[in-house]
């Protein structure tokens, strides 16, 4: 068993009527690993299906609409938070889905608030949000550092009432990364939503996604980055033929081509994506899809050969060598001090 | 996994998946009598996997999980491996359960009518809830009350239930014709050892209750009896509820619905046998 | 810069359920719920949906001047619970 057939059942709805009761448990199991259970949710409604999934399934959806409204309202309040600065506030990842009632935010999970601001604003809504109830959660110095000097967002923040994350970021990869997105063209051409907030454009939003999927972390909760690519880029297609054309050559801007190729050929091989004819990277792509499928019909991670090399490469994409080794050094010697 | 287990209680069906056998046999043993999830397919997974691959075998120890995790949840020793069961299936229902509003609540029922005891872990829901089935009432649950939204009435949960120090000799006392699990001793709870819901309460789990009586009770305190007002009930329950938040509206139209038709009152009690005739007075 | 106005859900915002001496708000927005005492329904409605100056809250509820800064504190602790916005 893989995560292989929960990809099958949110690309083609149809055939979870051959589903038995085994594969049932194995895809809730794994749809609620993956945090995709609301969104599948949402793609097998109305289908008939046996009435304990039909019951999961309901209870699912009515959880991704508190999901939402939880997501929309920390929106609000960081609007309202922010509104003395005169800044855009731009939604990124699943907030900014939700708010703009794209298809990629039917039924899918939301963690913390993510928002984009411009650089030079960063010291400004930082103590804006410190001033309207967020706290930061980190008081480690080292850490808080760390976030400062090399990571592209505040340490961060959590609201000492309503117990929800803020990530406040100014680019959307560290300085420090290889790819160098410009944040000015992201803030620039951001696409305004009602009530004060915005979202990035059509392409960069996806761009984001791209980058995200690899960049930043080990490929986990990949699957469920790979789905808000495959809905996003037929969404996008759908209002407008020459969308593929212009997010090959946005990419190019943010230096980004090869994530966006990569992310593309992933969506295309589990979710049918329809993408441009692309030139594969065997290997890359192998091991990838390895990767993101890497679930047991208990929902629990498999082959940690591939999660350990994926989770060192990532770092390294994100640091210079010497600084990856200062910062595994550091977090190692912490961490045997807290055991001693 | 290796060992797998399937049980139905009440409306909610669990898979159990274990490294070990032995946590596996406890659970089909006590729970002989209940039927399996409705099409085989099961509302939650709990797993019960080793720490790291060699704790299966040297000093096993017996990591929590399943569809829905406490990141900080310690093991326990293999020799706990059924409170591990039992822990995990409760967590599921704690943090995953949409449908029924849960009222953390002992509940026993006699002629359709349901008394609902709810408090702090040590207030004495579980003795008492098993006295009173020693009493004739249905036994409902000891842990969780499941208040269905739509019609406001009662879902029964009658899992182990879970007995504590003192309270073993007392219960095994009053019920000495039931089952009863292994003694688990040094548990982070104490001694532990599981009552198994007698026939009655498992024949009739799928069939819920009106609430009539709301019970605050509290052990140790010279007897008292207190009515309480719907807005102070209002806010021990969403104290007690683990998933009143993420029920949104549902929630609050199903609790303010409960606390306006269900009559509360906080009971101090010396003794169980003083806390039983408050009860059943009012009952 | 102008006077601080104060402006409160519309009705349909709120779901309120009056529980003997405490009332329950439910903020349809937020999906959070706020145990409340008299005056702050009636100040709520007093704002509902509209954008009201002190001066005008104050004369609705019948308050002397030197009684604005307490209206103003409880209207702030509104405002950072999230049921009533300022500007």
């Amino acid at each position: 068993m893989s995560a292989r057939l929960l990809c099958r059942l949110l690309a083609a709805p149809g055939e979870a009527r051959a589903l038995d009761a085994a594969q049932w448990n194995a895809v809730i199991a794994i749809a609620r690993a993956e945090l995709l259970i609301g969104t599948l949710a949402f793609r097998l409604r109305g289908l008939p299906l046996p009435a304990p999934v039909e019951a999961i399934l309901a209870a699912a959806i009515l959880s991704a609409e508190e999901g939402r409204r939880q997501a929309l309202w920390e929106a609000v309040m960081a609007r309202r938070a922010l509104a003395a600065l005169d800044c855009p506030v731009i939604l990124l990842k699943g907030t900014a889905f939700v708010a703009a009632g794209l298809d990629a935010g039917q039924g899918r999970h939301i963690g913390d608030l993510d928002i984009l601001v411009p650089a030079d604003m960063l010291a400004r809504a930082e103590a804006a949000l410190l001033d309207a109830g967020w706290e930061w959660v980190k008081s480690d110095p080292y850490d808080d550092a760390y976030y400062r000097r090399w990571m592209h967002e505040l340490p961060p923040l959590i609201h000492r009432e309503r117990d929800r994350m803020i990530d406040v970021h100014h680019t959307i990869l560290p300085p420090t990364a290889r790819s160098t997105p410009d944040p000015a063209k992201l803030i620039a051409d951001a696409v305004p939503l009602a009530d004060g907030v915005a979202m990035l454009s059509p392409e960069d939003v996806v761009i984001h996604a791209a980058i995200h999927l690899f960049a930043d972390g080990d490929l986990s909760g990949g699957l469920r980055n790979l789905w808000d690519i495959d809905r996003l880029v037929r969404e996008f297609a759908a209002r407008d033929a020459d969308y593929p054309a212009r997010l090959v050559s946005r990419a190019a801007e943010h230096q980004a081509s090869r994530a966006v190729a990569r992310a593309l050929r992933l969506a295309a091989a589990l979710f049918d994506t329809p993408i441009p004819p692309q030139p594969a990277e065997p290997l890359f792509d192998a091991a990838a899809r390895r990767r993101l499928l890497a679930r047991d019909g208990w929902g629990r991670g498999t082959r940690p050969a591939t999660r350990l090399a994926f989770y060192v490469r990532s770092h390294w994409l994100r640091m210079p060598p010497a600084m990856l080794a200062r910062h595994l050094w550091i977090k190692m010697w912490r961490r045997s001090r807290h055991a001693g | 996994m290796r060992h797998v287990f399937s049980v139905r209680i009440g409306p909610v069906g669990f898979r159990v998946g274990s490294d070990w056998r032995a946590p596996v046999a406890a659970l089909r043993t006590l729970y002989a009598g209940y039927p399996t999830p409705d099409d085989g397919i099961a509302d939650y997974n709990v797993r019960l996997s080793a720490t790291r691959p060699w704790r299966r075998f040297i000093r096993p120890s017996v990591a929590i999980a399943g569809d829905y995790m406490l990141p900080d949840a310690a093991p326990l020793p293999l020799a706990h491996g059924l409170l591990a069961a039992e822990m995990a299936m409760n967590l599921q229902l704690a943090l995953g359960e949409r449908r029924f509003l849960l009222l953390h609540a002992a509940t026993v029922e006699r002629g359709g009518e349901a008394i609902v005891l709810t408090g702090e872990s040590g207030a004495g829901k579980s003795t008492l809830a098993a006295l009173l089935a020693a009493r004739g009432w249905r036994l409902m649950g000891d842990e969780f009350a499941l208040v269905d939204p739509e019609t406001g009435l009662v879902h029964a949960f009658p899992r182990l239930v879970s007995l504590k120090n003192a309270a073993i000799a007392v219960v095994r006392a009053a019920l000495p014709a039931a089952r009863f699990g292994p003694l688990m001793a040094g548990t982070p709870k104490g001694d532990i050892r599981h009552l198994v819901p007698d026939d009655t309460a498992v024949a009739a789990m799928q069939v819920p209750a009106r609430a009539v009586r709301l019970v605050f009770p509290r052990f140790g305190f010279a007897a008292e009896r207190r009515t309480v007002g719907a807005g102070e009930a209002f806010v021990r329950l969403t104290q007690a509820s683990t998933n009143y938040v993420a029920l949104g509206e549902r929630g609050f139209a199903a609790m303010t619905r409960f606390v306006r038709e269900t009559p509360a009152m906080a009971l101090d009690y010396p003794d169980a046998d003083a806390a039983i005739a408050a009860i059943e007075a009012e009952g | 810069m102008a006077a601080t106005r104060y402006r409160a859900p519309v009705a349909e915002g709120l779901c309120v359920a009056p529980l003997d001496d405490l009332v329950a708000i439910y903020h349809r927005a937020s999906g959070l719920t706020h145990i409340v005492v008299a005056p702050v329904p009636e100040l709520l409605a007093a704002m509902a949906g509209e954008w009201r100056s002190i001066e005008a809250l104050a004369a609705a509820f019948g308050l002397a001047d030197d009684e604005h800064a307490a209206l103003i504190e409880r209207l702030d602790e509104l405002v950072a619970a999230g049921l009533v916005e300022a500007r």
